[in-house]
């Protein structure tokens, strides 16, 4: 009679043993994904002094003097943490709530040119925007927009990727039913869409909007591209400079409270909500 | 016949809202995406930089920005620095995946706060990456608490310059990009494992197979479509590679730019205003990931038809 047990010691190591093994490899990962983090902490409550002591995993007492320091330094860290939030949270709410809308005339509506408009955005999809950064710039700068927030923000309203997890999600949880229930009562298209659809959406929207904010918050290569007054900058050009800018002269308690901003907040927002989160990376990617 | 005819037009007037709430996506699109990609590839045929002040061109020289990219070295040159970062990134972090996908998806092992480990290892990929390179760079340099803590320990006397020597300075941009990439590609490979029919996994136990051949027999040849569509996906984020090797070398791809992604390449001219080269380079990896993501999209496609 095969019984587990004795299958599992039959075949070379025992469930115990794999165990075992399974846990060290996943401590030794958390360490490994963690560590950097911990010394980010850790030395972001050090003085410039005693950073240059040397290695310590002790904290010391200095973070809010480091913290005063970077808002009253020369960097507009906080004019950059109030631009970046702007930037993300407005592409988070307009791609959302536009790619819920594309979503929705794809898969509620029977048009013609349906079928050639679903292939062409999930043809685009993969296609990254770097590639298109010359003709960007050029048409930015032909349309006046050069140091506004405007060309980081509204493009974001057509999101090949965003739209795709949309109409996944539509598929299992908005039957045409309720769609068509809401004809018969007299609900203009307009309105099912914004009063019924979104509303059974909630849970997608909220996955995305994170994802979207979480992006933006972080993106580097177009904001580099469009924005260079100072009071415009978002956070990870303020980084680039403080990368670009001579090094040694620099208080090295301010550089590491100053990367401990920009990263805090999505940490922050990842510690609450870390399970719909990982839940929804493995939905939009691959059917299962 | 009435009835039919009045609803067949009803049915018109509703779809003619699906055109209507597709205006802002393909508006938006078109002035965006469209535009910018026409109006690079037609930039990519002229001859246009700054010379000092003087504003070279805009000259028409057909597919000279092409050769002279090629010839020159340059494109040869970033797209194999591209790729060894990006491989050498890449092996550890499907290996690790694949590893820890498994474990996760086995019923036998029980993996205790598998939700906690989850949680941990997908958290790098959240990290702003200029951040992550900065933090790294600071963790990094000679004076740097790695360096402090080697010296410390009394492995080496002098400090190492890491980003000095082309295997450490590689090395770091790979080992950042496993690092912020392993967890999304473990929760994918899962999704991937939890689709296979536990049927087999229990047949395969009746027959006495080992973890081993279970996994090597089963879960593999089962995964491959996964595997590929991870792989693919994951070249052409490495094509765009570039914030963590630009913030870590400050943009010149210390040692001796052989740590200079194409990405970095193609900013330094966009910023030079050098539009002719930017734009040869940008039609150069338009093709390339239009290639892969067609493979994706037929894959794609070809598994919803199943």
């Amino acid at each position: 009679m095969p019984n587990e047990e004795y299958n599992d010691v039959e075949g070379g190591l025992g469930i115990i043993a794999r165990r075992v093994i399974a846990y060290i490899v996943l401590i030794l990962l958390t360490f490994l994904c963690l560590f950097w983090f911990y010394l980010l902490f850790i030395n972001s409550t050090r003085s410039h002094a005693e950073l240059n002591r040397g290695f310590t995993l002790m904290p010391s007492k200095y973070l809010v003097q480091n913290f005063n320091n970077v808002i009253h330094g020369t960097q507009p860290i906080m004019t950059g943490m109030r631009n970046s939030f702007l930037v993300a949270a407005l592409c988070a709410i307009l791609s959302t709530y536009f790619s819920a809308m594309t979503a929705y005339a794809i898969h509620v509506y029977d048009f013609k040119a349906k079928k050639a408009i679903f292939t062409f955005i999930l043809a685009v999809m993969m296609i990254p925007t770097q590639v298109t950064a010359l003709g960007f710039i050029k048409l930015i700068g032909n349309l006046k927009l050069m140091n506004s927030f405007i060309p980081l923000i509204v493009p974001s309203i057509a999101a090949p990727a965003t739209f795709y997890y949309m109409k996944q999600y539509m598929e299992s949880a908005l039957p045409h039913a309720i769609v068509e229930a809401a004809r018969i009562d007299g609900s203009s298209e307009w309105r099912t869409f914004n009063t019924i659809s979104l509303p059974i959406m909630k849970p997608a929207i909220a996955v995305q909007m994170i994802f979207t904010f979480v992006a933006n918050w972080n993106n580097y290569f177009t904001p580099a591209l469009v924005l260079s007054k100072d009071n415009m900058k978002t956070l990870p050009i303020l980084i680039a400079q403080l990368r670009a800018a001579d090094f040694l002269k620099f208080d090295m308690g301010q550089v590491y409270v100053t990367i401990a901003l920009s990263i805090a907040p999505v940490i922050i927002v990842y510690l609450f909500l870390s399970r719909s989160i990982v839940g929804g990376v493995a939905v939009g990617s691959v059917k299962g | 016949m009435a009835t039919e005819k009045k609803k067949t037009s009803q049915v018109v007037k509703y779809n003619k809202w699906g055109y209507i709430f597709l205006i802002p996506f393909v508006v938006v699109y078109l002035i965006f995406q469209m535009i910018p990609l026409i109006s690079t590839i037609y930039n990519s045929f002229f001859e246009n930089y700054m010379s000092g002040l003087k504003q070279i061109g805009p000259t028409w020289v057909g597919l000279q920005n092409y050769i002279t990219i090629f010839q020159n070295g340059d494109v040869p040159k970033y797209f194999g620095n591209t790729m060894v970062m990006w491989i050498a990134g890449f092996i550890p972090q499907i290996v690790l995946s694949l590893l820890l996908a498994a474990w996760f998806a086995d019923t036998r092992l029980r993996v205790k706060a598998s939700g906690f480990f989850k949680t941990v290892i997908y958290m790098p990929n959240l990290i702003m990456a200029s951040a992550f390179a900065m933090l790294f760079f600071t963790l990094f340099s000679e004076t740097g608490p790695i360096n402090s803590l080697l010296i410390q320990m009394g492995m080496i006397d002098t400090p190492y310059k890491f980003l000095s020597h082309v295997v450490s300075a590689r090395s770091l941009v790979a080992f950042m990009n496993c690092l912020m990439w392993f967890g999304n590609t473990t929760i994918l490979l899962m999704a991937g494992m939890m689709g296979i029919d536990n049927a087999l996994f229990e047949a395969a136990q009746v027959d006495g197979a080992t973890s081993t051949q279970v996994f090597f027999r089963i879960t593999l040849p089962l995964l491959r479509p996964i595997l590929l569509f991870v792989m693919i996906t994951s070249l052409i984020g490495g094509l765009q590679m570039f914030d963590v090797p630009q913030i870590l070398t400050n943009g010149e791809g210390t040692p001796m730019r052989q740590s200079m992604t194409m990405i970095m390449y193609l900013n330094k001219h966009l910023f030079s205003k050098n539009y002719g080269m930017a734009g040869a380079m940008s039609v150069f990896l338009f093709i390339i990931t239009g290639i892969l993501s067609l493979i994706v999209f037929k894959f794609s496609t070809s598994e919803s038809n199943d």
